[in-house]
C-alpha cells in the first residue's frame, strides 16, 4: 500500500472480513511444521494434535461434539456436502424421499446444488416463499411438509440471510421437521459470531460455517453434522473426516480457523452491541441524507452488522462505482457469475420489482469498522445518489 | 479529464486505455456486458460477449492499474442492435450492427451514463483520428488503410465526437501489438474479431432463421432470372444478400456460362432474382436517416464508402429530405440497409442508411 492511497472505508465485511491477529498467529505458527495429520509417526501425530485440538475448540464454541465437526474448504463446500450428501443418503434409505424444501432466499451455494439435484438426480425442489422482510413463511413450510412428509429428504433454511440480514425462524423449522424425523440443514455462514449460535440448542442436524467470515483464513470451513446423520461423501480418497470428506487435512488453516471461531463466539455479545450501534448510526445517517432510501430486511430481527438499502431511481452498479471512486467499498449483493449483474433473487423473492432490486446496496460492518467509516459513508452517499440518479434517467 | 475506457477484452482497447492513462487522464475501465445470456451468443474467444473477454479486459485493467467494472447494457443492446438487425433482415435489407452499436450503445448509452456519472469522455480502441477543425472536432481516416475504422464511426455526430477519444489514432496495428507486449498486456497476441459479435460462427443465415422463428417473412421461395423464369428453390430469403454469389445451388448453368449473383430480394413473395454481375452495377443511392459529423452540408463532391473495409467511390451528393448520392464510379452488390459513409478527402462528413439504389441501365 502506498502512502498516497485514499484510506479505504471497507463496508463489505459480509463478503469477507480481515483476519484477526490471533488467528494469523495461530495459523502462521504451524506453516513450517512438517507432518501429514494422517501419518503415524511423531510429526504426523503433532499435526493431528493441532487438528483435533482445533476441532475441540470449535465444538466448545458452537456447542457440539468434536466428532460432529467435519472440516471442509469453506461455506460452499459445506453447503454442497449437506445438500447432496444428505439427499443421497436419505434417498438411498427410502427411494420415496426425493423432495427438498428450502427458502427462496438461500445463498447460491445452496440454490445451485438444489438445482443440480433437480436436473441430474431426480430431486423435486420446493423453494418456499418469504415475507417482504425476507423471512420464511413458516405456514408454507408446514403445508409443504404436511402434504407428504414421507417424501421429504431434507429441509434447508439459512440462519441469517447474507444479503438483507434477516434472521430466519430456525427454531420453528426444526420443530416442524422433527415431528416427521426430517433432517434440517442451516447455512450459518453469516450468523456465527454475529448472533448466538448453539448447534445443540438449535436442534438442526447440519450447520455450515466458514473461516473467512469470522476473522479466520480463506479456504477452510466446516460442516457440523450430527453423528446419527448419514452423509454420502462428495470427495472420495483417503477417508479423512469420518470418510465424508477425503483429502489431506490443512492443520495451519484449521488452527487459524478454530482460533477465529473461538474468539468470535466469545466476543459475540460485545461485538454485536458495538457493531449494532455503528449499524444504527449508519442507517439513521443514510436515511437522514437520502430520506426516500428504503431499508430492506427486518428492521430489528437482523444481523447486527448488516444494512441493506434500496435507493429509488439509482442503479446499484452506478452507486457502487461512485462510492468506490471515493474509497468506500460495499456490495450490490447480486450474483455476478457471468459478468452480467442479475437482480438479486432475494429481493425479487421479497416481492420487489426488478428495478427496485437493481437499485440496492449492502453495507456490512465488521470487527475493524469505526465511527469514522460510517461517517465517511454518510457524507458521501448524498452526492453519489444524486449523481447515480442522473445516470439512470 | 475523467475518461471511461470501453474495454472489449481485445488488444486495441487495452492499449487505448493505457495510452489514455499516459496522456494524463483519470481513466476507469469498463467492459460492456451485451448478452443477456452469454451462452446464447457466441462462445469462444473472439467476440465481445464472452466471460473470457470480460476476464481479459479485467486483467488488462489490472496491468494498466485502473479501476474496472462491468456495465450491463444487455437490454439496450438487445433492443437497439439485435432486434434492429433481425427486423432489417426480415425486411430484406442488409444492416451493419457495428455502426448501430456505436451509434446507440458505445457513444450513446455508455457516453450518456459516463457524462451523468461525472466523466468527460469515452475512449475506445478504434483506428481513427480526431482533429480540431474550423467546424469543431473532425473525424478522419487512420493512415493505416487496412485497419481504418472511420467507416463504423460515421454515425457519430459532433456532440458524440466532442466526448470521444481514439488514442490509437493512426498507429499501425503491428505497432499496437508490440506496444501491448511491451506493456505486459497478455492480450497482445489475441486474434482480431471480424464477425458480428453476437452471431456464433459467422453464420448469419442460420442464426437469423433460428432467432426469427415465426417472424421469418418466408421459409421458402423461388429463385428466378430477370425474365421471371424459375431456376431453383431456396429455404428462406433471410439467407440471401444482394451481390451474393455462393450458396445459390442452381442446377442449371446460365446460358452464357457466367456466374450469377443475387440482384434482388422480395421478402413478401419470397422471390430471389439472380443475374450476371454487370447487372449489379449501381449508379445512384438514395439515403435516409442521415448523421452528420459536423454541420449539415447541402451538397458535397467527395467520396463514399459502402461497407467496412470497402472501396471508396467518387460521388456527388445532394442533401435534402433524403441524401441523394450519384456514384461517379459504379458500385456492385449494394443492398438497402447498408450504411453509406461520406468523406471529403480523409474527413468523415457523415452517413446515411441506403434506402434504395438505382442500377446502371442495362441493354438487353
Amino acid at each position: 500500500m502506498t502512502a498516497a492511497q485514499t484510506p479505504v472505508v471497507y463496508l463489505d465485511h459480509a463478503a469477507t472480513t480481515p483476519m484477526v491477529p490471533a488467528a494469523v498467529e495461530a495459523m502462521t505458527a504451524h506453516l513450517l511444521d512438517v507432518g501429514n495429520a494422517s501419518s503415524l509417526h511423531a510429526s504426523g501425530r503433532r499435526a493431528r494434535r493441532v487438528v483435533e485440538e482445533s476441532r475441540e475448540t470449535i465444538a466448545q464454541a458452537l456447542d457440539c461434539r468434536p466428532g460432529e465437526v467435519v472440516f471442509t474448504s469453506g461455506g460452499t463446500e459445506s453447503d454442497n456436502l449437506a445438500i447432496k450428501g444428505v439427499y443421497w443418503s436419505r434417498r438411498t434409505e427410502d427411494p420415496r424421499r426425493v423432495r427438498i424444501l428450502a427458502t427462496a432466499v438461500e445463498h447460491h451455494a445452496v440454490l445451485d446444488p438444489l438445482h443440480w439435484l433437480e436436473t441430474q438426480e431426480g430431486a423435486t425442489v420446493e423453494l418456499l416463499p418469504v415475507d417482504d422482510a425476507g423471512r420464511l413463511d413458516v405456514d408454507a413450510l408446514a403445508e409443504a411438509i404436511g402434504r407428504d412428509p414421507e417424501s421429504v429428504a431434507l429441509v434447508s433454511v439459512m440462519w441469517a440471510n447474507n444479503e438483507v440480514g434477516t434472521l430466519q425462524p430456525v427454531d420453528a423449522v426444526v420443530r416442524l421437521a422433527a415431528t416427521h424425523g426430517i433432517p434440517v440443514h442451516t447455512d450459518a455462514v453469516q450468523a456465527v459470531g454475529a448472533v448466538p449460535v448453539s448447534f445443540a440448542a438449535s436442534g438442526v442436524d447440519a450447520l455450515s460455517l466458514t473461516g473467512h467470515k469470522v476473522g479466520g483464513p480463506y479456504g477452510v470451513g466446516a460442516l457440523v453434522c450430527r453423528r446419527e446423520l448419514a452423509v454420502t461423501a462428495l470427495v472420495h480418497g483417503g477417508g479423512q473426516e469420518r470418510d465424508i470428506r477425503s483429502g489431506t487435512i490443512d492443520p495451519p488453516a484449521i488452527a487459524g480457523f478454530a482460533t477465529a471461531v473461538e474468539l468470535a463466539v466469545k466476543e459475540q455479545a460485545t461485538y454485536a452491541a458495538r457493531v449494532g450501534a455503528l449499524r444504527d448510526r449508519l442507517v439513521s445517517g443514510v436515511l437522514s441524507v437520502v430520506p426516500d432510501a428504503v431499508l430492506n430486511g427486518d428492521p430489528t430481527d437482523r444481523l447486527p452488522n448488516n444494512a441493506h438499502f434500496s435507493f429509488p431511481g439509482c442503479e446499484g452498479d452506478s452507486l457502487l462505482m461512485l462510492l468506490d471512486a471515493r474509497g468506500i467499498e460495499c456490495s450490490t449483493g447480486s450474483a455476478c457469475s457471468a459478468g452480467v449483474p442479475q437482480p438479486s433473487h432475494v429481493l425479487l423473492a421479497m416481492g420487489r420489482s426488478d428495478a427496485q432490486a437493481r437499485s440496492s446496496l449492502r453495507f456490512s460492518l465488521g470487527h475493524t469498522s469505526t465511527e469514522a467509516d460510517v461517517d465517511a459513508l454518510v457524507e458521501a452517499i448524498g452526492p453519489c445518489v444524486e449523481r447515480a440518479r442522473l445516470a439512470s434517467r | 479529464m475523467k475518461v471511461i475506457a470501453a474495454m472489449s477484452g481485445g488488444v486495441d482497447s487495452a492499449v487505448a486505455a493505457a495510452r489514455a492513462v499516459e496522456a494524463g487522464h483519470e481513466v476507469t475501465g469498463i467492459h460492456l456486458a451485451l448478452s443477456r445470456n452469454p451462452a446464447s451468443y457466441r462462445s469462444g474467444a473472439r467476440g465481445c460477449c464472452t466471460i473470457e473477454d470480460a476476464n481479459d479486459a479485467r486483467r488488462a485493467a489490472d496491468v494498466i492499474g485502473i479501476p474496472f467494472y462491468v456495465w450491463d447494457l444487455s437490454d439496450r443492446f438487445h433492443d437497439d442492435v439485435v432486434e434492429d438487425f433481425m427486423a432489417e433482415y426480415a425486411e430484406g435489407r442488409t444492416p451493419n450492427p457495428c455502426l448501430r452499436c456505436n451509434e446507440k450503445i458505445k457513444f450513446a448509452a455508455v457516453l450518456d451514463r459516463a457524462l451523468a456519472l461525472g466523466f468527460d469522455a469515452v475512449a475506445t480502441g478504434h483506428y481513427a483520428v480526431l482533429k480540431d477543425g474550423a467546424d469543431g472536432v473532425e473525424l478522419h481516416r487512420s493512415a493505416d488503410a487496412a485497419k481504418d475504422q472511420s467507416y463504423v464511426l460515421g454515425v457519430l455526430d459532433q456532440e458524440q465526437l466532442r466526448h470521444s477519444l481514439f488514442p490509437l489514432g493512426d498507429t499501425p496495428k503491428p505497432l499496437v501489438r508490440e506496444e501491448a507486449a511491451r506493456r505486459g498486456l497478455l492480450v497482445a497476441d489475441k486474434p482480431d474479431s471480424h464477425d458480428i459479435c453476437f452471431v456464433a460462427d459467422g453464420d448469419n443465415a442460420g442464426w437469423l432463421k433460428e432467432k426469427l422463428g415465426d417472424r421469418l417473412p418466408n421459409t421458402e421461395g423461388a429463385i428466378v432470372d430477370e425474365a421471371g423464369l424459375e431456376l431453383g428453390r431456396h429455404d428462406g430469403t433471410v439467407g440471401f444478400t444482394i451481390g451474393q454469389r455462393r450458396g445459390l445451388r442452381l442446377g442449371r448453368p446460365a446460358a452464357d456460362g457466367k456466374p450469377r449473383f443475387v440482384l434482388d430480394i422480395e421478402p413478401v413473395s419470397g422471390t430471389v432474382t439472380v443475374g450476371p454481375r454487370e447487372h449489379l452495377a449501381v449508379s445512384h443511392l438514395s439515403g435516409i436517416k442521415p448523421r452528420w459529423a459536423g454541420s449539415t452540408p447541402s451538397s458535397l463532391d467527395g467520396s463514399v464508402q459502402l461497407r467496412a473495409h470497402g472501396d471508396e467511390h467518387r460521388c456527388r451528393v445532394t442533401v435534402g429530405d433524403t441524401v441523394e448520392i450519384e456514384l461517379l464510379d459504379p458500385a456492385y452488390g449494394i443492398a438497402p440497409g447498408q450504411a453509406a459513409v461520406l468523406y471529403d478527402g480523409t474527413r468523415v462528413v457523415g452517413s446515411a442508411t441506403i434506402a434504395s439504389t438505382r442500377r446502371v441501365p442495362v441493354e438487353r
